[in-house]
């Protein structure tokens, strides 16, 4: 079964370790796909995950990136082609 | 089924070349991360990670050299425009350039900031005002807002008592030195955007040896203005923007045109 954040165009991978919860990437993301999740990192701060229903929808604008203070998320385009049925 | 694949598909962002693996560690949501990540951003899209030297001044961000993946020496605080200057005068090769906070470069180093600035001097100033002293606890700085709470006036700031904040980039800007004086924010991405437009003008700027750049950067401090991160950025919004409007206080011609080059890029 292909995950669901890879249904879509775009992705985000967000660095567990850097991430510090302060969920201002929540905030900006256009498709209100990222959330805080109900786990901690190890330095126990509550993270920003994706919503796995939503993910599909990532634009991959990079908004949640450009607002991050911790340089904790990454944004990429897939580069292969999807054909329909896959999707 | 299909894994993430990040080494196969097309970046849209990812954490600079110029920036250490090694992680900030600054509070949850301070605008300090943001702004390193778009200096190390400018810094890699110039390609001169190999003659920036990033000097450090006294506050949150003394220890720098953790973060940036290339030269930095620490100044004592408010002197880093002068060790800056030393610097280029000794190396003109070199690219420094100051990240000072709004404690050290509009209190105790006044005179330092000031008198680069008349001169003219050949190097680059990153200025992060957040209205406060952070680093030893939210004390009042000259920038802290008529009315503002911080552990110094613990009833607001009246100007009775404590005089009136400093507009940096206004005053700075009626002297003839400088090439380049800017206000940015980082309170949202299209503002994040502008601010590394304006970063990386005032490095191109020493680059092409036009005098000195300035730009300061509207920062939040959650932690001193006892906010949370997002309600921080609101906050910065309502009480900082109208006291410090965002703008370009001095662009030189010369400045201008280079400018328009990297429009026509
Ligand atoms: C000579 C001297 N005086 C005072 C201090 C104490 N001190 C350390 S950081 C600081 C102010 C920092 O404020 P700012 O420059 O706004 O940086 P921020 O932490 O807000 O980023 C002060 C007064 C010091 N370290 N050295
Ligand atoms: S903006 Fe960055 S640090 Fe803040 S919650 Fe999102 S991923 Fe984590
Ligand atoms: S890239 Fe844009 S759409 Fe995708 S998660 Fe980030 S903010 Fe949301
Ligand atoms: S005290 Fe303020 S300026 Fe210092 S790291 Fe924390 S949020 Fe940032
Ligand atoms: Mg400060």
């Amino acid at each position: 079964m292909e995950a669901p954040q890879h249904s879509g165009s775009s992705y985000i991978v967000i660095d567990a370790e850097r991430c510090k919860g302060c969920h201002l990437c929540v905030s900006v993301c256009p498709k209100g796909i990222i959330a805080p999740a109900s786990y901690t990192n190890q330095k126990g701060y509550i993270l920003a995950e994706v919503i796995a229903a939503k993910a599909q929808e990532c634009t991959g604008c990079t908004a949640c990136a450009l607002i991050c203070p911790d340089a904790a998320i990454s944004v990429y385009r897939h580069s292969r082609v999807l054909s329909p049925a896959a999707r | 089924m299909t894994l993430d694949t990040p080494e196969l598909d097309t970046v849209l962002y990812h954490k600079p070349e110029a920036l250490e693996d090694y992680p900030f560690h600054f509070c949850p949501g301070c605008g300090h991360g943001i702004v390193f990540r778009l200096i190390a951003e400018v810094i890699d899209e110039l390609k001169i990670k190999e003659r920036a030297v990033c000097v450090a001044s006294i506050g949150c961000t003394v220890t720098s050299y953790h973060y940036f993946n290339f030269d930095g020496l620490e100044s004592a605080h408010g002197r880093a425009p002068a060790v800056a200057t030393a610097i280029k005068r000794c190396r003109p090769n070199l690219v420094p350039f100051t990240y000072q906070g709004d404690g050290d470069l509009a209190a105790i180093g006044t005179a330092e900031i000031v008198h680069a600035c008349a001169r003219g001097e050949n190097i680059t100033t990153i200025f992060a005002n957040n209205a406060i002293y952070g680093m030893t606890g939210g004390q009042m700085a000259p920038t802290t807002l008529l009315g503002m709470y911080s552990t110094s006036t613990p009833g607001g700031r009246q100007p009775s008592r404590a005089g009136y904040p400093i507009r940096v980039c206004e005053m700075l800007s009626t002297l003839d030195g400088p090439a380049y004086v800017a206000r940015v924010s980082v309170h949202n991405p299209a503002a994040v955007r502008k601010a590394k437009q304006a970063i990386k003008l005032a490095f191109r700027a020493q680059l092409a040896n036009l005098g000195m750049s300035l730009v300061e950067v509207l920062s939040p401090c959650p932690t001193n203005w006892r906010v949370e991160p997002v309600k921080a950025m609101d906050w910065l919004v309502e009480h900082l923007l109208p006291q410090y409007p965002l703008g370009e206080y001095k662009v030189i011609p010369a400045v201008a045109d280079l400018k328009k080059e990297s429009r026509r890029a």
